[in-house]
């Protein structure tokens, strides 16, 4: 096998902080302890010592069920539900002579509704398992000792202890040792995107020892064992030894390559097997995301334990009366109703004992009025949310046609609450804006270069109600060809005029440190075609902008930096190579990088860039030409919401260098724990003296519609939170630049710099300045929430740092602090950490006790995705994490607005609807039964066949309260997105308040009474037909379930206004159905159907009457729903009624006026005036409900 | 519309994506006030008149109802009832005699009415069993029949509480001395006669016990044609009802005497039931049942009201979809 040599970077040397960090000696002497057990016998799989450890195969299942387990478990996670337990238990009791109905009618329903939910589980474990498969059976290269060659296998028989080729662009099948790479310094590149989402690609380094071993022939010699730790989740650590020519080495997590990333830029690499299948990191790291209950599923849970009371209160009553019945039965040594034959009785209708047989009668009761729990409620709700959340997937208004991303639902049983969002907690970098970095401008030598208006300057022009006469910053036309992280326009440096400018020298300096102070591999990917594979985003752009000036930088290998820049003097391009002798790497301690080069003319070079405090204090006296104007420079950058960097160099003295360069070495090579520490000395050391040449602006541009966005979620009444790590001024910008501060807002800033404060840290003694910074907030706090209430009419926005806000959580000035957080209409956290991302977020869900939403794209917002009510993630550039870690993922933050307003809204007032019916159609059904038990002396008797009752929940009310969960829309999508103000609806719960569940629940009891009475009265007694019969048990019983049935589902069209064709097939076909239902049935013999034989077709269809009291039941039913809901409408409108009427009447224009005036405003971003009254009037609500209370 | 909407455009003639994208053609209808006082007033206007043309069928038939039960009791015994009606020794003859207030049109159909008598008690309901009544002797059916199955070890054809408790009263009917004919054929349904009673099922060991409840069956005749029993098996839906006895298909004019010599078997009197004999002629709607009239006319007469008060409160106050004042966050 030949071995392929790419260009070989010692990328080592490159990362010399990062790499080739050895743990420390005390981890390392745990090894074969407990926890430390593993032993792998490299190439030796089949060896008894290997097969004795019997270490889990490569197989992986990520199925929740095996065909073996998957009935018993489906089965009792669906009977861990009360209401399917009360099911079950019916079930059974229902072979006993308890029942009022016939076995095999209850199971029937029961078994539908479960297998159902159970055949959901399946599907989806089904498609997990797909995968399993799809994954179990990769292929990969596996060394066969007896040949000496590499054969095919499948990853699922892959072993411990096996040795593996892995080529370029594949997975790891396991968790690998790497021995040796297609390089000759044994490194190899990898994607671990799968892992933790990023997607640069980090470096992973071989022991030299094992270097030796990279073709198929060598390996046949190779031997060594492993001892190492057990399986853990810690991506980041690994502590083992290698056991190799009777030496032993440590390894750590640089030699390790994990399951499910992927080779990069390598051709290939051999590795050993050392943690298969589930024992691998990535499979151990998989948990379970938390699972979320909405705030309806969790009431829907005490309505049902409403129902469950009242069912239990109905049985009472009934068999309080059955026993005074039966006592009745024997009055005074006679029989009364001598027909039931009380004298040769069961225990259950036993008159002589009374007591028993109501205790008994009240479980037959119990059983009998089951019909008020709903038993399919559970299921349809289900599917209702599994459509809606594919409705998410599929809609086009969120699919992102640049990424190819389209919205979607991660989980299926939050779509309701995204209706109810009350505050939005936001991370900034990446959500709000692209995080993908521009080069807009450039202070070189004390002179601003790069023109152009930030959209931030643009917002802040806008807030001074300047005229802008300038056109948008980005005009395509302007420039031959436009990239990615650049959007530099400057006539006087562009298209190499730099050199005549005055301080040339100065600019050429400044490009260079650009083109080579960095960490990028060049790759080409064509003629005059570079890609850049980069650390971070910032990094990018600097090398693309020193490219677009004329400082091309195209190669690196491992000792040079290879750049195509303009000759001043004679104007041709010519190539130049830098010798790179030392990086010394950005670290958010440091923060700072340089490197350190010999260019062509033999001098040596710091060359550094960081931030501006590091950089300026580190300048010698005569580097400070251009300080003062510099700094000027950046404070008007970083106003301008621009990310600055300081940029300054150095030349080293020969000697200087060699003596440090001699320390450094050492410094790396030694394993001392401090090793880090002298390092960071020694680069001191370095960098220091430093000559300032300028400074760089970096532009991380909004997302696209965030500010429009933002606006919309406002003026819908969702409080929107801001958790940046910026600094204040640059979020206070970004704040105006996406309008999340406005125009007449007052902004209340609680900071810690203020000058006794500093004075204090000064002097340096910790505790009291804690103390005073704690008084200093509470004070702070207190004056703020004065300004509030005076001044109840305007909008404030808070802005708050990281530091006062560990203060300000204090517990005992936390209430405070969010009472004043929640009467603002914005809050902007700034310089807060990832953890202070997650505390915010469940503070603010405690306290106001309402649905938090919380939107973000790093791995920094996991915590706040999961802490939230509802996580949003973008898939943004960096990278999966927090998706994987969230309920909902779209492609943009604008994308939200459609999300809340639009599906948010319409699925949370689908599905309380839906639950509000079904108690509906349950209680109507439920209470019919009960008044006929009322004339039946409570005996227990249904008034329906077995199987009509068994089919209601299943056939005939099923489908069409499915099709108002799944499409029900009270306006359009566009209505929902032009009147914001309808999603307060969601957060103020007013479609699933107890007024409004007890109102349907009473309107069930009403309908019922009414079917019950007006039947009974109508069609009983005298003859129901021409013919002179009379109708008898089976006939009132088809009478009044075909009310029933009728008033159900008319009451389902009355209370929806969205008909398509759906609508009317599951309505009118469910009407259609009992029919036919009944004409199929009743013509069955008789012994099956019973009192259901030929009942339509022979008695009720003659007879005018039955059509005649259905009509009169139905409407008189459906009278009291059609009054209220007119009166309301006309006298009480809801917002939605209010804006469905306004879209029938286009006369209005006064109104028209007013929107259009209004949505105009928004439109230009400076709309104060609506969000002040839309929190007024929200203001103005909280008061009135305080006062209710 | 938003530019994200644009892109769809060129797919939204394909109707799946009108479906996806949840924008399929919908009818949207809202209760304006115009439509409010339309349904109302429709619906009065259709509901009042057919509540008086249902109010006018039920007035157009002619009903005698007699209740029997304690004038055919004896005065000596109506002290005790109970012990009277299980006499068997004491005759039960008795006879009543009425006026006919209208002329009536055959067919006349006679009705027993009994009160307070729970047919649709759940023990007397289950009490029965369809496969023996469709196919004979069958000991395997009838544990359904309880407590009513077997009499000395053999099984009762028919089984069970309902046709153990067949009412047994009889009646004979004179006018002018001439016995009127009572046609007691076809009074049961149809589809019982034919599918649900055996036509080679005859009756067995029928109340042959100590405790003897209702009346007896001919055991010649097979169950098919044993109408009384075929119509007492028709469980009532009321504790209160009437069941068809027979038809009388001459007309009877006004002021014929009509005097019914009955035989007052049936024991109603423990648990304190009333017996009546119904006379009743029907119309195309059935009998006379002023209820659904009524009821029709009052929800009719409701709606109407109701459109009118809505008119009133709409036009006195006017108000403007545009005044967002009365929103619940005011």
């Amino acid at each position: 096998m030949a071995r392929i040599r790419k260009r070989s970077i010692q990328l080592s040397k490159l990362c010399s902080f990062a790499c080739c960090r050895s743990s420390s000696q005390d981890e390392h002497a745990q090894i074969g302890q407990k926890g430390y057990s593993r032993v792998v016998y490299c190439n030796e799989p089949d060896s008894q010592e290997q097969i004795r450890l019997r270490y889990r195969g490569n197989y992986v299942s990520t199925t929740k069920y095996t065909a073996v387990n998957f009935l018993p478990k489906s089965l009792f996670e669906q009977f861990r539900r009360v209401a399917n337990i009360y099911f079950l238990v019916v079930a059974c009791v229902s072979f006993s002579p308890l029942a009022p109905y016939s076995a095999p009618s209850i199971i029937l329903p029961l078994v539908v509704v479960i297998g159902a939910t159970m055949a959901k589980e399946g599907v989806e474990d089904w498609r997990r398992n797909l995968q399993d498969i799809e994954a179990n059976n990769r292929k990969v290269e596996v060394y066969d000792k007896s040949s000496c060659s590499f054969r095919q296998t499948k990853w699922k028989d892959l072993r411990v202890g096996d040795l593996v080729k892995v080529c370029k662009d594949e997975y790891f099948p396991a968790d690998l040792l790497l021995l040796s790479s297609s390089y000759e310094d044994v490194v190899c590149y990898v994607e671990t995107m799968n892992l933790d989402g990023e997607t640069n690609l980090k470096l992973k380094h071989a022991l030299n020892v094992t270097s030796f071993y990279s073709s198929a022939e060598s390996l046949k010699e190779f031997r060594a064992v492993i001892k190492c730790e057990d399986p853990n989740e810690h991506l980041y650590s690994f502590i083992g030894t290698l056991y190799f020519d009777c030496q032993q080495y440590s390894l750590s997590p640089q030699q390790i390559l994990l399951r499910d990333s992927k080779l990069k830029n390598t051709e290939c690499i051999f590795g050993v097997v050392i943690f298969t299948g589930h024992d691998t990191k990535v499979m151990q790291n998989a948990t379970d995301p938390p699972s979320k209950r909405t705030k309806i599923e969790r009431r829907m849970d005490r309505i049902i334990y409403v129902l469950f009371s009242t069912l239990i209160l109905v049985s009472f009553i009934g068999s309080l009366f059955f026993g005074i019945e039966t006592n009745n039965d024997l009055s005074g040594g006679n029989y009364t109703r001598w027909y039931l034959r009380p004298d040769k009785t069961t225990v259950f209708f036993d008159p002589r004992r009374p007591a028993v047989a109501a205790f008994l009668h009240c479980l037959t009761g119990l059983m009998l009025y089951g019909y008020l729990i709903p038993i399919s409620l559970y299921v349809s709700i289900e599917i209702c949310k599994v459509l809606q959340s594919i409705f998410i997937n599929q809609d086009q208004a969120m699919y992102d046609e640049v990424m190819d991303r389209p919205a979607h639902a991660r989980t299926s049983n939050l779509n309701e609450e995204l209706g109810q969002v009350h505050t939005i907690l936001s991370d900034k970098t990446g959500t709000l804006t692209c995080n993908s970095m521009e080069f807009v401008k450039c202070s070189i030598a004390g002179t601003l270069y790069g023109r152009g208006m930030t959209e931030v300057e643009i917002a802040l022009a806008r807030k001074r109600g300047e005229q802008l006469t300038e056109q948008a910053p980005i005009d395509a036309s302007e420039s031959k060809k436009s990239f990615k992280g650049f959007n530099f326009r400057d006539e006087h440096i562009m298209d190499g005029k730099w050199v005549s400018e005055p301080q040339s020298d100065v600019i050429q300096k400044f490009f260079r440190v650009l083109a080579t102070c960095h960490t990028a591999v060049p790759e080409v990917m064509g003629p005059d075609e570079i890609m850049y594979e980069v650390e971070s985003p910032d990094e990018a752009a600097f090398v693309i902008a020193a490219r677009e000036v004329g400082f091309e930088f195209f190669a690196r290998n491992q000792t040079s930096i290879k750049l195509r820049e303009l000759d001043p003097t004679s104007g041709i391009r010519v190539d130049r190579v830098y010798e790179l002798l030392h990086v010394l790497e950005f670290s958010s301690a440091r923060k700072r990088m340089s490197v350190i080069v010999k260019n062509p003319e033999n001098q040596l070079l710091l060359l550094a860039k960081g931030a501006d405090s590091v950089i300026f204090e580190r300048l010698s006296k005569e580097g400070r030409a251009y300080e003062e104007r510099t700094k000027e420079h950046i404070e008007k950058y970083s106003e301008a919401g621009l990310r600055t960097m300081a940029v300054a160099y150095r030349e080293l003295d020969n000697d200087e260098y060699k003596t440090w360069e001699q320390e450094f070495l050492k410094a790396k090579t030694s394993v001392s724990a401090d090793r880090d520490v002298l390092m960071d000395e020694l680069a001191c050391q370095i960098e220091r003296d430093l000559i300032l040449l300028g400074a760089t602006a970096v532009e991380d541009k909004l997302q696209k519609g965030v500010p429009g966005c933002i606006d919309k979620l406002a003026r819908a009444g969702i409080g929107i939170w801001v958790l940046t790590g910026d600094k204040r001024g640059t979020a206070i910008n970004i704040g105006y630049a996406c309008s999340l501060l406005r125009h007449g807002m007052k902004q209340i800033v609680i900071t810690l710099e203020l000058p006794e404060i500093l004075a204090q840290e000064k002097e340096g003694d910790k505790e009291a300045i804690a103390e005073a910074s704690l008084n200093s907030i509470k004070l702070q706090i207190l004056k703020a929430k004065s300004q509030v209430t005076e001044e109840s009419s305007t909008e404030f926005g808070l802005i708050i740092d990281g530091k006062s806000l560990t203060y300000a959580m204090d517990k005992n000035l936390v209430n405070s602090f969010m009472d004043l957080a929640m009467r603002c209409a914005t809050v902007i956290c700034c310089r807060s950490s990832p953890k202070q991302k997650a505390v915010i977020t469940r503070l603010v869900k405690s306290v106001t006790g309402r649905t938090t939403l919380a939107i973000g794209d790093g791995a920094n917002d996991v915590g706040m995705l999961q802490e939230a009510d509802i996580g949003v993630g973008i898939s943004g550039v960096e990278g999966m994490q927090a998706v994987m870690a969230s309920d909902f993922a779209i492609a943009q933050f604008r994308f939200l607005e459609r999300l809340l307003l639009v599906h948010g809204h319409w699925c949370y007032r689908r599905i309380s609807m839906m639950i509000c019916y079904f108690f509906y159609k349950n209680i109507t059904f439920g209470f019919t039964l009960f008044w006929f038990e009322a004339y039946t002396s409570f005996s227990g008797q249904p008034a329906y066949n077995d199987w009509y009752m068994s089919c209601y929940n299943v056939f005939f009310t099923s489908l069409p309260v499915i099709a108002l969960g799944v499409f029900d829309q009270d306006v359009s999508a566009r209505l929902c997105l032009k009147h914001p103000l309808l999603y307060q609806e969601g957060v103020r719960n007013i479609l699933f308040n107890w007024p409004r569940i007890l109102g349907w629940m009473f309107n069930g009891l009403l309908s019922s009474i009414i079917i019950y009475f007006l039947t009974t009265n109508s069609i009983t007694g005298p003859a129901f037909r021409k013919d002179g019969q009379v109708a008898d048990y089976s006939v009132l019983g088809v009478t009044m379930y075909t009310c029933v049935v009728w008033t159900v589902n008319c009451q389902m069209a009355l209370s929806i206004n969205y008909f398509t064709w759906i609508q009317h097939l599951f309505i009118w076909g469910s009407i259609a159905f009992w029919y036919i239902f009944l004409v199929v049935y009743g013509s069955i013999p008789p012994t099956l159907s019973t009192t259901a034989y030929k009942v339509l077709v022979e008695a009720c269809a003659p007879s005018i009457l039955y059509w005649l009291t259905t009509l009169l039941v139905v409407i008189a039913a459906l009278l009291p729903l059609l009054s209220y809901r007119a009166f309301q409408i006309r006298f009480q409108p809801m917002e939605h009624d209010r804006i469905q009427i306004q879209r029938r009447r286009p006369e209005s224009t006064e109104y028209d006026a007013t929107q259009r005036r209004l949505s105009e405003s928004s439109e230009a971003r400076t709309s104060s005036e609506l969000p002040s009254e839309v929190r007024i009037r929200i203001d103005n609500l909280k008061a009135s409900s305080k006062r209710k209370n | 519309m938003t530019d994200t909407d644009r892109g769809t455009q060129r797919d939204r003639h394909s109707a799946f994506s009108l479906f996806t994208q949840q924008s399929l053609p919908a009818c949207k209808p809202v209760l304006t006030p115009e439509w409010v006082i339309m349904t109302f007033l429709f619906i009065g206007f259709i509901f009042i008149p057919v509540g008086l043309v249902t109010l006018r069928a039920s007035h157009s038939v002619v009903e005698i109802v007699e209740r029997y039960d304690i004038g055919c009791v004896p005065e000596p015994f109506r002290i005790d009832k109970v012990s009277y009606i299980q006499d068997d020794s004491i005759p039960k003859n008795c006879s009543l005699s009425f006026k006919v207030p209208k002329y009536m049109k055959a067919p006349i159909y006679i009705y027993y009415q009994l009160d307070n008598y729970y047919q649709n008690h759940r023990r007397y309901v289950k009490s029965r069993s369809d496969k023996q009544l469709l196919h004979g002797q069958n000991e395997h059916g009838i544990s359904s029949c309880q407590p009513v199955e077997v009499n000395n070890d053999r099984p009762i054809i028919p089984c069970g509480l309902i046709a153990w408790s067949l009412f047994n009263d009889t009646f004979t009917f004179i006018r002018n001395r001439a016995e009127l004919k009572v046609n007691r054929k076809n009074i049961a349904w149809k589809s019982d006669r034919g599918h649900k009673f055996g036509k080679n099922v005859y009756p067995f060991n029928f109340q042959n016990g100590t405790l003897i409840g209702g009346g007896k069956l001919n055991p010649t005749i097979p169950l098919s044609d044993q109408e009384d029993l075929i119509v007492w098996m028709r469980t009532s839906a009321l504790p209160s009802f009437r069941k068809l006895y027979g038809r009388i298909e001459k007309d009877l004019d006004v002021d014929d005497v009509v005097v019914v010599h009955l035989m007052n078997n049936y024991n109603t009197y423990s648990f304190g039931g009333k017996k009546k004999l119904v006379l009743s002629t029907t119309s195309w709607l059935g009998g006379k049942n002023d209820f659904l009239g009524l009821a029709y006319v009052f929800i009719g007469s409701s709606s109407v009201t109701i459109a009118v008060v809505f008119t009133l409160l709409h036009l006195l106050s006017p108000r403007h979809y545009e005044d967002t004042s009365y929103l619940p966050w005011n």
